[in-house]
């Protein structure tokens, strides 16, 4: 959000002065190309891949650069069911990709386990360990959805402010950007979940 | 195209000696029966349907684990009695307990005859320390993913896997999911209304279990 | 370079052909490839991220500078325990499930599906039925050989241009699927005893408009494939695989016709109505990655065929038997496994029934999971580089290897 009068701004314009603040220009040149990691989990995964093919064009929001590795990417994209088996993987990989991080959700299994949720190696989500922004609901999401769920996530970088209170959790040096990597235990992951993020509400069960 | 199973069980039989064949009979409509082999022998009976020129069954399509809980069956059965002075046959029910026990079924095809399927069975002896069977990968290589994964979901031990260990679980998993009294743990998150098996599950929470066979005794192989 | 993988070999229970190892291989007695410089093997994991996995895939592969020298196959992340959830499902509640097992193909998991069901519990299905489930199987093996030479010909450097090829063409088929069965992927198309949803004259004709231009589409891709210096230099005598060593591992597929074993379950099972077209079965003749990416370039040119006989010939009719019941559906004791020559392989299902409306035991036969058996029998001897054009051709699902 900027400070400065919208009409001034567009006065100064007409006249040949472009005006702006340090927080727009750095977060258009941050929304306007994303660099996906190239990770696929499953079915969605392939829609991912129609995404980014060439009817549904992820390249005009810049996002078409899908990088290997975590050490070069800004977003990773979760998409497919995530399991027990895989999960200290993901989160190994988040912990390697650079500030600022981004992810996206993207399926009923990523969101919560889907389809198969009643799988002992099916993790309920993959919000049990890393922070997400972005949730795309559909079984699976079409890739139009997968397109609406980009711009909610560069309206959501547009928002990030700089400086002050809230800012952005990437410059603020108090909020982690590393997760604690689960371990395998003999009959489930070790820890379930992480309970810093992960805090879904409780309810009383009246028996 | 192919002989019988009757006929196919008599040739096996007059093969090798001592081995016990017994017919699994299907009641479906899909007419597809089994034959059940004795461990002992299971190795051979393999090596005789794969070799046989007239059988030539050397296509192994599927190997699948089954897991046969404790059952009790209820049978009418003739039974003489005597009534009134008189031997009379009555008609009687009568409940057999089978105990459970797993089992292992390999369906096989012939790729030269292009005839198929037949189904062999191997059973284990009891669902707990007694869960061995003898490994057909020796015979046809496709056992060998196969039976790997039916001893990770099930448990049983093939003697003679060149390789055994964990396929599809990670190695420190000490369950064997697929078993119909395995018990999944308590890691659902909150639900608003839960009622029926999810409000059961939630009841539950993970006892731990004693362990069967050795099974943490499975580690890592390079 | 010809490497055979069947350098090192034991004699086996006295079989009658020494085709395979079975024993772990020592990294140091190479394959009549002693590299002269003494140096430890490198342990390398690849995946299970990796830019040319096809999914969730892990190798541990030990290497000798280049040379592959072992290589283990891990999967199981993606195992969503499928088996387990079909037996506390009835049975048309798992149709959707069999949707996401080889997520590409899902028009032809449905029907190894109906297939095993119907056999299980007697069910005939009638002719127009018939037809149509013969139309989508085609049409999903059309789209998914593309999807396959495009995905392996970017994993080998071609950086995504053919396989942007290949999804413009998928994208028509799916854009079919999705106008009859209302979804682009899975569709949850077939019942047991015939189709959900019947094909208007409508469908039909703009399905025979896309086939009758797919050959053109044909023609120019096969063109990447056959007159492709590149490509032929890295496929060509790379992977080879044996007869004997396919048939006894249960490859199947075309990477079984690759070796030439003329074994399509198509024609020998003969189910659906197979019977009733005519096709022909390409063979492989040196059973190598070359002759595995033709058999998917032959074999589309069949499937047009098959499609263009089968616009021809459907009937009108019922779609689906009148007199079973859907909703309360309990077969009979027994059991029964039914199988389809799906794109990837054989496809099967083995149900068990105790005459419940959930089957006792579910099994699906995976193609992709036991044509891995003898990845590592591939890839000995051969470079890091040919292990992904190997691991591209032998057309492995993730959904389908870990279910």
């Amino acid at each position: 959000m900027s400070d400065i009068d919208e009409g001034l701004r567009s006065e100064l314009q007409r006249q040949g002065i472009w005006v702006t603040s340090m927080q727009e220009l750095y977060n258009w040149g941050r929304k306007n190309s994303i660099w996906p990691l190239q990770f696929g989990l499953a079915c969605c995964a392939i829609e991912m891949i129609a995404t980014a093919a060439s009817r549904y064009d992820i390249a005009r929001f810049g996002g078409e650069v899908f990088r290997p590795s975590p050490r070069q990417a800004d977003l990773m994209i979760v998409a497919g069911t995530v399991t027990k088996k895989m999960a200290p993987q993901i989160v190994r990989l988040y912990n390697q990709m650079p500030d600022p991080k981004y992810v996206i959700s993207m399926g009923a299994c990523a969101i919560s386990g889907g389809p198969f949720k009643q799988g002992y190696n099916v993790l309920k989500g993959i919000d049990r360990y890393i922070p997400v922004d972005v949730y795309i609901p559909g079984c699976p999401p079409r890739p139009e959805a997968l397109l609406h769920a980009f711009m909610e996530l560069q309206r959501k970088i547009d928002e990030q402010k700089l400086t002050g209170a809230g800012k952005a959790e990437h410059l603020d040096p108090d909020q982690p950007s590393e997760f604690p990597v689960p371990a395998f235990g003999g009959h489930d992951l070790e820890p379930a979940a992480n309970a810093d993020i992960f805090r879904p509400m409780k309810m009383e069960r009246n028996q | 195209m192919m002989e019988s199973l009757e006929q196919i069980k008599s040739q096996i039989e007059s093969a090798i000696l001592g081995a016990k064949i017994d017919i699994v009979p299907n009641a479906g409509p899909s007419q597809q029966s089994s034959l059940l082999i004795d461990n002992g022998h299971a190795r051979k009976v393999a090596k005789f349907l794969r070799d046989h020129p007239a059988l030539r069954f050397d296509f192994c399509t599927n190997a699948t684990g089954v897991d046969w809980l404790e059952r009790v069956v209820t049978k009418k059965v003739k039974v003489k009695k005597i009534v009134e002075g008189t031997e009379k046959e009555e008609e009687e029910t009568q409940q057999e307990k089978i105990p459970g026990y797993l089992e292992a079924v390999y369906h096989l095809y012939s790729i030269e005859h292009k005839h198929g399927p037949i189904i062999i069975r191997l059973r284990t002896d009891d669902r707990g320390e007694g869960t061995r069977l003898p490994s057909l990968t020796p015979i046809w290589r496709s056992a060998e993913f196969q039976e790997r994964e039916i001893f990770d979901l099930y448990g049983i031990r093939f003697e003679g896997h060149p390789d055994l260990r964990r396929i599809l679980m990670w190695d420190e998993f000490k369950d064997y999911p697929m078993r119909k009294d395995y018990r999944e743990p308590d890691d659902y998150e909150y639900e608003p209304t839960p009622h029926d098996d999810v409000l059961e599950k939630a009841k539950q929470h993970y006892a731990p279990r004693p362990q069967l066979d050795g099974a943490e005794n499975i580690t890592a192989q390079p | 370079m010809t490497v055979s993988s069947q350098a090192e070999r034991s004699t086996v229970e006295g079989s009658r052909d020494e085709t395979f190892k079975l024993t772990p291989r020592d990294p140091s007695t190479a394959l009549g490839m002693t590299s002269k410089l003494e140096g430890e093997l490198m342990e390398v994991s690849m995946g299970p991220q990796h830019p040319s996995t096809h999914g969730v895939f892990r190798m541990n592969v030990s290497l000798d500078g280049e040379i592959v020298r072992k290589l283990k196959p891990v999967f199981g992340y993606l195992h969503r325990n499928h088996e387990k959830i079909g037996e506390n499902t009835s049975y048309l509640g798992s149709m959707p499930y069999t949707d996401r097992l080889d997520y590409f193909c899902s028009m032809t998991n449905n029907w190894a599906y109906a297939l095993s069901v119907e056999k299980l519990a007697g069910i005939e299905v009638p002719e127009r039925a018939e037809y149509l489930r013969v139309i989508l199987a085609e049409l999903t093996r059309l789209q998914n050989h593309a999807s396959l030479l495009g995905f392996l010909l970017s994993d080998m450097g071609a950086w995504g241009t053919p396989l942007m090829y290949a999804f413009r063409e998928r994208e028509k088929i799916l854009d079919l699927f999705e106008s009859l069965s209302g979804s682009r992927m899975m569709c949850d198309y077939m019942r047991f005893g015939g189709c959900r949803v019947d094909a208007s004259a409508g469908w039909l004709a703009g399905a025979k408009k896309i086939v009758d231009a797919f050959p053109k589409f044909l023609d120019e891709f096969e063109k990447l494939i056959v007159e492709n210096e590149i490509l032929i230099a890295r496929t060509q005598e790379v992977g080879k695989l044996s007869a004997d060593l396919a048939i006894s591992a249960g490859i199947t597929g075309p990477m079984l016709r690759a070796c030439g074993v003329n074994y399509d379950i198509r024609k020998v099972d003969g189910y659906g109505f197979y019977p009733r077209f005519k096709f022909r079965i390409p063979l492989g003749e040196h059973g190598d990655t070359y002759d595995r990416l033709m058999m998917r370039a032959l074999e589309m040119r069949e499937s047009i065929a098959i499609l263009k006989q089968a616009f021809a010939q459907i009937p009108a009719g019922p779609i689906v038997n009148p007199k079973i019941k859907i909703r309360a559906f309990k077969p009979p004791v027994g059991e029964a496994y039914g199988r389809i020559e799906a794109p990837k392989g054989e496809l099967g299902f083995y149900l068990i029934s105790d005459g419940s409306s959930n089957p006792y035991r579910y099994r699906v036969r995976p193609p992709s999971f036991i044509n891995l058996t003898i990845l590592e029998d591939l890839c000995l001897g051969h470079t890091v580089a040919d292990v992904m054009v190997i691991l591209g051709s032998v057309d492995i699902v993730m959904g389908e290897v870990d279910r």
